[in-house]
């Protein structure tokens, strides 16, 4: 089974968002970068379908020399190969999913997984763009993969349920937390990532669709009144959601 | 009567209206109106999209939001979701109809259609918009980046526009009871279009979901075990509401991941938050701040949580919220 896995080169979760000098995307000093965390059940997924049906796991990433290091993360984990696409240029999510489509329709893969979105623009498009790009089905949200016969099974989070999805391989997914468990690296792993080979491709230049004008942290949200340290503050606290916020 | 193709400058607004089990979602009323509003505010028009089986009657009903026609495009195999056949049917209307502008509502159905619509429809696509307005004639979305720790404002260039918005914040409004034209439509598909289709549907629990929640009771580390969270249960169960976790509480395997509210979990805008033992890591704070009004209850004082909420209680949880369920249960008569 020949599986791509598209990975993003993310900011950590702790970061404490400021607006940087161009007023359109964050300050990236002192901001320290992680694999996506979405992206970590889509690799393991991939490894563990490769582990089960054989083949081989490439993984793709789209940026800077910077994302050399999230895809010798992957290395780590087990994939085969890693591919960076380089690209300093501003791309929305469709110029992100033109270049990695064009990539992955060359690798002609059986399966085609991604993280269900970036923690950074939380688009969550490339995905589906990328399944559309490359005339193949899909599912979204996926948080378990079962396949036999050619044909994937898959559970995707609905709104209070899931919702049970037959795919036609080949196939693009999306994952999303509670799909597996990620694999820590192995120490072997990590060293050997090092010397491992990055093949590098150059995208063809695309026209964003969706310009971002500005960016501004969200209004502050003053601190509210504290009401009381014990349950007798209870019935002031259920009078001013009554009759101040209006909200019971 | 068909609905006229857009003249030049003449928007013509889709909306599609999101229907499970014949029955509309609210989304579907906030999107209809949302598409009435935008498309008085551009001088064009719009009309809702209803794709299922025998949901002519729940179409009717976006009469009551400001929709005076609804196409419908009804067929069996169209009864259960396919993001194929979906995709398909939504990108034929557009075309055939010169919609360039399609609002989505940003749930599981609308997240998982908008991008293949957007490659379809060589469109650009602003995901889990929170606020639109027209500016030089050009609708202008905000939405949340980095899970709510920065808003952008974003254009779309292209010519096609699609908008996905997000759940519970664009209001439905009043419904006036109006009844909308229906025009059937079809779309001709064949099995390949239905090369991904549901085939069932699991409900977890009964409970609304977080995303779409007015009121969401949520429990953290402080909940001390998964034993203690009876206590949240009850409460949100009391108030119609959802259950939500810090990653904290999913992490130690005390709820399902499904319920995590922050920044690797769900993004909420609730009318009522309610936090219980929850300090508040950034994370957190990321997920649920944009929530209307927001009640902490935790032992510690300085717990980062405090500077988000409206209203708190510096006390023990165990103390404090099941007292606060009797006390709701009181207020609304049902001691």
């Amino acid at each position: 089974m020949n599986i791509v896995v598209c990975i993003n080169h993310v900011p950590d979760t702790e970061t404490k968002v400021k607006i940087g000098p161009d007023g359109k995307t964050i300050d990236r000093t002192g901001v320290n970068y992680i694999l996506n965390p979405y992206d970590e059940f889509a690799i393991e997924e991939s490894l563990r379908l490769k582990e089960k049906f054989g083949g081989q796991v490439t993984a793709i990433s789209l940026g800077s020399d910077a994302h050399k290091e999230t895809l010798r993360k992957a290395y780590a984990m087990g994939v085969d190969k890693a591919i960076l696409i380089k690209d300093d240029s501003i791309r929305d999510s469709f110029g992100v999913a033109r270049a990695l489509a064009d990539v992955i329709k060359e690798l002609n893969p059986d399966i085609v997984f991604f993280g269900k979105q970036s923690i950074d623009y939380d688009d969550a498009q490339v995905n589906g763009i990328v399944a559309e790009m490359l005339g193949l089905p899909s599912a979204s949200v996926v948080v378990k993969l079962e396949i036999e016969n050619g044909v994937a099974r898959v559970d995707r989070e609905i709104e209070g349920g899931h919702e049970i999805v037959e795919v036609k391989l080949p196939a693009v997914f999306s994952a999303q937390k509670g799909l597996n468990e990620p694999r820590y690296p192995s120490l072997k792993g990590i060293m050997q990532a090092k010397n491992k080979p990055i093949e590098e491709r150059t995208p063809s230049p695309v026209t964003p669709k969706v310009e971002v004008l500005s960016m501004r942290k969200p209004p502050a949200k003053g601190a509210g009144k504290i009401i009381g340290t014990d349950s007798s503050a209870v019935p002031e606290l259920v009078r001013l959601l009554h009759e101040e916020a209006k909200v019971i | 009567m068909g609905i006229e193709n857009g003249a030049k400058g003449n928007t013509v607004i889709l909306a599609f209206a999101e229907q499970r089990d014949g029955k509309l979602k609210k989304n579907a009323f906030e999107v209809a109106r949302a598409a009435r509003t935008y498309a008085d505010q551009l001088g064009g028009i719009c009309f809702c999209l209803v794709i299922g089986h025998n949901v002519k009657e729940a179409a009717e009903q976006l009469g009551g939001y400001g929709i005076e026609k609804v196409v419908v495009v009804d067929d069996p195999a169209l009864a259960a979701y396919s993001t194929t056949a979906y995709a398909k049917v939504v990108a034929e209307i557009a075309q055939q109809r010169g919609a360039t502008v399609l609002f989505l509502p940003a749930s599981a159905m609308g997240k998982d259609l908008a991008p293949r619509l957007a490659a379809k429809l060589d469109a650009g696509l602003a995901s889990d918009c929170t606020a639109l307005r027209i500016d030089g004639g050009e609708l202008i979305a905000t939405r949340p980046v980095y899970a709510g720790k920065a808003l952008v404002d974003v254009k779309i260039t292209s010519e096609v526009k699609i908008f996905t918005l997000r759940p519970n914040v664009f209001t439905a409004g009043k419904n006036s009871g109006a009844r909308a034209t229906v025009e059937t439509a079809s779309v001709k598909l064949t099995d390949s279009d239905f090369a991904a289709r549901v085939v069932d549907v699991k409900v977890a629990t009964g409970r609304p979901d977080v995303t779409e929640a007015d009121i969401v009771v949520s429990g953290g580390r402080g909940m001390k075990g998964p034993e203690h969270f009876h206590l949240i249960e009850e409460l949100a169960d009391l108030l119609g509401g959802a259950v939500g976790a810090s990653r904290a509480a999913v992490d130690a395997g005390w709820r399902p991941h499904d319920e995590q509210v922050g920044q690797t979990g769900k993004t909420v805008s609730p009318s009522l938050y309610i936090a219980c033992g929850i300090s508040g890591a950034i994370q957190h704070l990321a997920g649920m701040s944009s929530s209307k009004v927001i009640v902490a209850i935790n032992k510690d004082k300085d717990a980062p949580i405090f500077q988000v909420a409206d209203y708190g209680i510096v006390g023990d949880v165990f103390d404090v919220l099941p007292a606060l369920t009797k006390e709701i249960k009181k207020f609304l008569g049902k001691e």
